[in-house]
C-alpha cells in the first residue's frame, strides 16, 4: 500500500502540531500508557466534573501514529459524558482494528490505513487506552503489551 | 582455520542466502537487520535437512547406530566451537539456546559464590540480557551492581573511571564485546586484563562480534564467553557458552535433568563433567550441527576479511548519512562495528521503519533492548541499520536513499 494513506496528511500534521499537547494544573485524574516495544509514552491528563470530561491534555513521546492519535482523542472526548467518550473510544477503535473508515467522522477515518500495519495498531490505541483508564480512574499504567 | 589467501567473491557469496533474492512490497529485499539475527546460507540450511533426513537420534548413551551418528555429530560441533573462538579444549564449550542462556547460567551459577557487599560490574552500554541477569544476581545475592559509565553518543566507555570500580569489590565484570545499539568495540582483551589485576571473572558478550570478527578467548584472556548462532549465519536456539576449565569446574550446575548426572539416587545426585554438567536434557543436536555448518562457512571466507566488509559498509553508511539534515548519529565516529544507530529529527524511530520497510528495506526501530543506555543518552528510540557478508554498496545507497526521503517526509 502507498505510504500515504498510513500517513495520511491529518496524522503528519497533528504529529508535528500535537493539539492539547500540556499537562493539566486542574487535572483530577492521570494515567500513563507506555508500550514497551516501541518506547512510546504517553500521560493523559483528565478533569472529570459532573460526570464530564471538562479538561484534557496530554504529554509524550513516541511515534507519529501515537502522537497524532493522542491528539485527535483529545479533541474528540472533550465536554463528552463519560460514557459518550466511551463510545468515542469504541469507535476509533473499532476503525483502526477493522480498517472501516467512518464517512462522518474524517479525522478519526485517517486512521483506517493502520489496520494494515498490524504492529502499529497498538500504537494508534495507545492515547485512547490511557483515557480509558483516565476515565475510569485506573492507577494502572496502561500498556499495549 | 586459516583465511583464504584470495579475496572473496562477495556477489558468490550472497547467492548462498537463499532468502535475500526475494521481493518485499514491490522491492528487491534489502535486509539490514543483521544485529537482531543474520540470514542462513545454503551450506546450514542443508546440514539441518541432512541431519533430519539421516541421522537424527538423541545423543550419549545409546547403542545404535544412529545415536552414534548424532552423538558424534553433536560433540565435532562442539571441536568446531571451541576451534572456531581458539578454546583450549571442547570441555570448555557448553551449548546453550543463545547468548542470553549463556550469560543466565553463569549468573544463576555463581549464586552461593557472592555475599552481601560483594560487587557486579557491568556497563551502561549492555543489552538487558547481559544486564538483568545481573539484577536478579544481586537481588538474591544482596551483592550491588556498578556501572562503568558511557561518555555520551560517541558511545565510548570511561575507561578512566575502571580501576576504582574494579577496585570496589568487583567479582565479575560482564561487558559486550560490540555494542548492538551504538557500534563500538569495546578493547576486551585490556578489559579482562585489568579485571584480572583486581581479581574479578570476566564475561564478555560476544553476540554481536562472533559471527563479524575473530575471536579467540585466549587472547582476550576472559574467563566466559557467550554467543548466539543464529547472529552468525547458524540456527536459532543454538549457542555456545566458553568457561575457562577451571572456571566451568568451580561452577555449581544449572539446570538439573538427565544428561548433566553421574549418578542419582532418590535423594542425592552427583553431577557429570562440565560441559556435560550444564547440559540437562535433550539438547538442539540438529542446532548444533546448522552451526558447526555456519562455523565451517565464515572461517571459509574468513572473518578478517568479513570484518572489513561490514565496517567499510557501516562506515560508509555512517559517513553518507550523516550528510542528512536533522540526523543524530550514535557510537564512535572512528572505528565501529557493522552498524549504523541514529535519531531522525521530527520522525520517530517506528516510522522510520516503517517507511523503509514500503520500500523493500529491513531496519530496527527501537530501543534494541539497551532502555537505560538510550534514555540516558535522552533518545527513547533509535533506527538502526546493521550489515552483513552479504549486504553490498548499492544497499548502502538504497539505505541512505531511503532514510533521506523519510527525513523530508515526516519532518518537511
Amino acid at each position: 500500500m502507498d505510504l500515504t494513506e498510513l500517513y495520511q496528511s491529518v496524522i503528519l500534521e497533528h504529529n508535528r502540531r500535537p493539539r492539547n499537547y500540556r499537562k493539566l494544573p486542574e487535572a483530577n485524574r492521570v494515567a500513563a500508557g507506555n508500550n514497551p516495544v516501541c518506547g512510546d509514552a504517553i500521560t493523559v491528563y483528565l478533569q472529570l466534573k459532573d460526570g464530564r470530561v471538562a479538561e484534557v491534555g496530554f504529554q509524550g513521546a513516541g511515534c507519529a501514529i501515537s502522537q497524532a492519535s493522542a491528539s485527535v482523542m483529545t479533541q474528540r472526548i472533550k465536554g463528552l459524558t463519560v460514557a459518550e467518550a466511551e463510545a468515542m473510544a469504541a469507535r476509533f477503535i473499532d476503525i483502526v482494528t477493522r480498517g472501516t473508515p467512518d464517512e462522518e467522522d474524517l479525522d478519526l477515518s485517517a486512521f483506517a490505513g493502520v489496520h494494515q500495519f498490524p504492529a502499529r495498531i497498538k500504537c494508534a490505541t495507545l492515547g485512547w487506552h490511557a483515557a480509558l483508564n483516565a476515565i475510569h480512574g485506573e492507577p494502572a499504567t496502561a500498556s499495549t503489551e | 582455520m586459516n583465511a583464504p589467501l584470495t579475496a572473496p567473491d562477495w556477489a558468490a557469496l550472497r547467492a548462498e542466502f537463499p532468502i535475500l533474492n526475494q521481493v518485499v512490497h514491490g522491492h528487491p529485499l534489502v535486509y539490514l537487520d543483521n544485529g537482531a539475527t543474520t540470514q542462513k546460507p545454503r551450506t546450514v540450511i542443508e546440514a539441518l535437512t541432512r541431519y533430519y533426513e539421516r541421522d537424527n537420534a538423541n545423543v550419549h548413551r545409546a547403542i545404535h547406530e544412529l545415536s552414534y551418528r548424532a552423538t558424534t555429530a553433536y560433540e565435532a560441533a562442539r571441536a568446531r566451537a571451541a576451534r572456531f573462538i581458539n578454546a583450549r579444549s571442547p570441555e570448555e564449550i557448553v551449548f546453550t539456546r543463545g547468548t542470553t542462556e549463556g550469560i543466565n547460567l553463569v549468573a544463576y551459577s555463581l549464586t552461593g559464590r557472592l555475599r552481601p557487599g560483594d560487587a557486579i560490574l557491568v556497563t551502561e552500554m549492555e543489552h538487558h540480557s547481559n544486564l538483568v541477569p545481573w539484577q536478579l544476581l544481586a537481588q538474591r545475592t544482596g551483592a550491588r551492581l556498578l556501572f562503568v559509565p558511557v561518555t555520551g553518543d560517541d558511545g565510548l566507555l570511561r575507561l578512566d573511571q575502571l580501576d576504582a570500580l574494579l577496585a570496589d569489590g568487583v567479582k565479575l565484570f560482564a561487558f559486550t564485546h560490540v555494542s548492538n545499539s551504538l557500534g563500538t568495540i569495546n578493547p576486551a582483551a585490556e578489559l579482562c586484563a585489568r579485571a584480572r589485576l583486581h581479581g574479578a571473572l570476566t564475561l564478555v558478550d560476544a553476540a554481536q562480534s562472533a559471527g563479524h570478527m575473530p575471536v579467540d578467548v585466549q587472547a582476550l584472556g576472559c574467563d566466559f564467553l557467550a554467543l548466539s548462532g543464529h547472529k552468525m549465519a547458524g540456527p536459532t536456539g543454538i549457542g555456545v557458552l566458553y568457561g575457562r576449565r577451571e572456571q566451568l569446574d568451580a561452577l555449581a550446575p544449572f539446570q538439573g535433568g538427565g544428561e548433566m548426572i553421574a549418578s542419582v539416587e532418590f535423594e542425592r545426585s552427583t553431577w557429570n563433567k562440565a560441559p556435560h554438567k550444564f547440559e540437562a536434557g535433550t539438547p538442539d543436536i540438529a542446532g548444533a550441527v546448522g552451526l558447526h555448518a555456519a562455523m565451517d562457512f565464515l572461517d571459509s571466507v574468513g572473518r578478517p576479511a568479513i570484518a572489513a566488509h561490514d565496517d567499510a559498509l557501516a562506515a560508509s553508511a555512517f559517513e553518507r548519512l550523516a550528510a542528512i539534515p536533522g540526523i543524530r548519529l550514535f557510537g564512535p565516529r572512528g572505528a565501529r562495528g557493522g552498524l549504523v544507530s541514529f535519531l531522525l529529527a521530527g520522525a520517530h524511530a517506528h516510522d522510520v521503519v516503517t517507511f523503509a520497510d514500503q520500500e523493500g528495506v529491513a531496519l530496527r526501530g527501537g530501543h534494541h533492548c539497551t532502555q537505560p543506555l538510550l534514555r540516558k543518552l535522552g533518545a527513547p528510540a533509535t533506527t538502526r541499520a546493521s550489515f552483513y557478508l552479504y549486504n553490498t554498496p548499492e544497499e548502502v545507497d538504497r539505505l541512505v536513499e531511503v532514510i533521506a526521503r523519510a527525513a523530508r517526509f515526516f519532518g518537511g
